[in-house]
């Protein structure tokens, strides 16, 4: 599609004369801008995020909040932030593929577009009614769950104490919940486009379908598979509301999951303090808030940087 | 991913198991064994857990899907092959993955509408939160607000982010600033919203000073979040258009923006229309970025460019955070907001694949 799209280029400036030359440039000159603009907002984005975080990022460290400076309000924040995704992750990775596999090559092939849809349908509910429900009926329900890993696993650094079902454990399994659409969606596409010819080979050798989804799914949607899976990371790591809502926070470091015990993470944190501050403690905030932005920015770079890589050498599209 | 690669991967993994299972019956199952197996470990798997601790769907899947991953391999095993055996094992557990996931949308929505249903009443629609302490009030002021609040941002973000797509599909010949459009709106794709709403503060500080809360701070942040959505599905359609149509409006003499605006265009608009419909539907649920940009308040304001706005989402959240005494009606107001903005998300969703199904253009097959 792209290549014609190229030679059709000098033919059209042949055609253009006169009063269509004018609207022709308009057209052009609107269509640049606007591609412009979105260069220039995401320049922008950071400009503007740097340009309020300054006042912190220079302030006197008992000027900031928690009275310690900088690094030591952002470190257990980034700390929170990063555990909740790498649950989430955990938690949505290997669903993700299951439940794509099941809709791309085990469900009925009439019903495989329903129950994608289905799935999707998790994505549209707003992140603010997840966490509601996060703190209603999932954290209630997980009291026993909870209780029962303290019993049984209690001897991993992960689980002891009293459970709380405000725990970082039933935030990260609710964002897990929430990210698992889009995982699902990377890579019901990729499971999909994996080449028929390299399918039927493999079944035609006598392959069961699992044989098969090992020897030709799997090595095909490898690269899909983990930018997905960077994708939901990120989309975990910047997730606001439902962590909020659910999770209560507090300044400790400790690898114990099943506690109110966790640090808070930096989009929540931004959330619940951002609407009472003025002053440098504004500043602060953004300056996590930059942190946040950076921190992302580079796992979807990363992500990007994957899908496109495939494409340019796979020669499926 | 080359061919030759396949090859060694299916030698090698296929050698062990199949000389290994050879040994063993040969038969097949008939397909009812599988649903009877099914049904008998649901049945004992409820059981057990009801049994051992109380009632429980979510468990009563888990036990049942262990009990069917271990019988189903046993019977396989005996009846079959140990590679037949394996197979069926994974069958099961990528079906249990399936239905696993569909037990939060399950809870979630049974959730949200039975305790929504409380307050979802004329009063709720009509009434706003002026005034009111404990029982009554309504979310008038946050329904008009987040339709307002999202109406902007449409009107920001659908011209840009279509422009965009045109400069990407028919100006763009993948050149440098192309190139790097692409690439970034990926990326913007990923910014969290709660970073947008940063941007959108910062930005208005500079013009309004610090602590200034409007609307069209929230819209220009969820701009931010909407613009990479539209651009990517519309990118998507106007790929999709085939070139012979272009080509032969290039024929007769068209001009090129008029062949844009007259013949690509139309023929994508469908397609159009659904991405525009489902990123609206994606930003009207943001909560994080009117937190910080719009505020809250308890009456009715429909002027973006005039302080505080009170938003469906927002509006639902300090319900929950900052109730009243006591916090029942508070809670119940809250419950309904949520309903009220799941309905209006499956609504715009649902909008979106009946245009997409029935406006789409006939294609040739």
């Amino acid at each position: 599609m792209s290549t014609s799209t190229q030679t059709r280029e000098p033919a059209a400036a042949e055609l253009t004369t006169g009063g269509r030359r004018f609207g022709d440039q308009i057209f052009r000159g609107l269509s640049t801008s606007a591609g412009l603009v979105i260069l220039t907002a995401l320049f922008l984005v950071a400009a503007f995020l740097l340009w309020q975080a300054w006042p912190a990022l220079v302030a006197d460290p008992a000027d900031v909040r928690g009275g310690k400076g900088l690094v030591h309000y952002i470190a257990p924040l980034l700390v929170g932030t990063v555990m909740a995704a790498l649950i989430a992750l955990l938690t949505a990775l290997p669903l993700s593929i299951g439940i794509a596999l099941f809709i791309s090559h085990y469900a009925p092939r009439r019903l495989a577009s329903a129950l994608g849809y289905l799935v999707d349908l998790l994505a549209a509910v707003p992140s603010v009614i997840f966490g509601l429900w996060g703190i209603t009926v999932l954290g209630p329900g997980m009291i026993p769950v909870q209780g029962g890993l303290v019993d049984y696993l209690g001897w991993l650094p992960f689980f002891g104490g009293t459970s709380s079902p405000r725990s970082m454990l039933v935030t990260g399994l609710v964002l897990g919940i929430m990210i698992l659409p889009i995982m699902t969606a990377v890579n019901r596409e990729v499971f999909l486009q994996t080449p028929r010819l390299h399918e039927e080979a493999s079944l035609a050798l006598g392959a069961t379908r699992w044989e098969m989804i090992k020897q030709a799914v799997f090595p095909f949607g490898k690269s899909g598979i983990i930018s997905g899976a960077m994708l939901g990371l990120g989309r975990a790591l910047g997730e606001t509301m439902a962590v909020a809502i659910i999770l209560s926070p507090s300044v400790r470091y400790t690898s114990v999951l099943n506690t109110s015990g966790n640090p808070g993470t930096i989009a929540a944190d931004i959330a619940l303090n951002f609407p009472e501050s003025s002053g440098i403690d504004v500043n602060t905030l953004v300056a996590s808030g930059l942190v946040l932005f950076f921190l992302t920015l580079v796992v979807n770079m990363f992500a990007r940087w994957i899908v496109s890589r495939r494409s340019e050498f796979s020669g499926a599209n | 991913m080359t061919i030759t690669e396949h090859d060694q991967d299916t030698t090698n993994d296929t050698d062990e198991p199949s000389l290994e299972a050879s040994g063993r019956g040969q038969g097949t199952l008939p397909e009812w064994v599988r649903w009877a197996v099914a049904a008998a470990s649901l049945a004992v798997g409820g059981l057990l857990v009801a049994f051992l601790w109380k009632v429980n769907i979510p468990f009563t899947v888990i036990v049942g899907a262990l009990i069917y991953v271990v019988a189903i391999y046993l019977i396989s095993r005996t009846v079959e092959s140990q590679r037949h055996a394996v197979d069926r094992v994974v069958t099961g557990v990528v079906t249990t993955m399936f239905l696993l996931s569909l037990i939060p949308l399950i809870s979630l929505v049974v959730t949200v509408v039975t305790k929504g249903a409380e307050r979802f009443d004329a009063q709720f629609f009509t009434y706003s939160m002026r005034g009111v302490l404990g029982e009554g009030g309504g979310a008038y002021h946050a329904i008009m607000g987040t339709l307002v609040i999202t109406g902007v941002t449409t009107l920001i973000s659908v011209p840009i982010g279509i422009f965009a797509a045109i400069y990407l599909v028919e100006y763009g010949n993948k050149n440098a600033i192309s190139r790097a459009l692409t690439f970034f709106v990926d990326v913007m794709t990923g910014i969290p919203s709660i970073v947008a709403g940063l941007f959108a503060v910062a930005l208005f500080t500079l013009f309004l000073g610090p602590g200034t809360r409007m609307g069209i701070i929230g819209a220009v942040a969820l701009t931010v979040l909407m613009i990479p959505v539209v651009v990517k599905s519309t990118e998507e359609m106007l790929r999709l258009v085939p070139n012979e149509l272009r080509e032969a409006s290039y024929a007769l003499g068209v001009p090129k923006w008029l062949t844009i605006s007259k013949v690509v265009l139309p023929t994508a608009i469908a397609g159009i229309a659904t991405g525009v419909t489902l990123a609206i539907a994606r930003v009207i649920g943001e909560t994080a970025p009117l937190l910080v940009t719009v505020g809250t308040t308890d009456s009715t304001n429909l002027n973006p460019f005039d302080g505080r706005m009170q938003t469906l989402p927002v509006y639902a959240y300090y319900s929950y955070a900052t109730p009243g005494i006591p916090r029942e009606p508070y809670f119940a107001r809250m419950w309904a907001a949520a309903l009220t903005l799941m309905l209006i998300v499956m609504a715009l969703n649902v909008i979106a694949r009946l245009i997409s199904k029935y406006f789409a253009p006939k294609t040739g097959r």
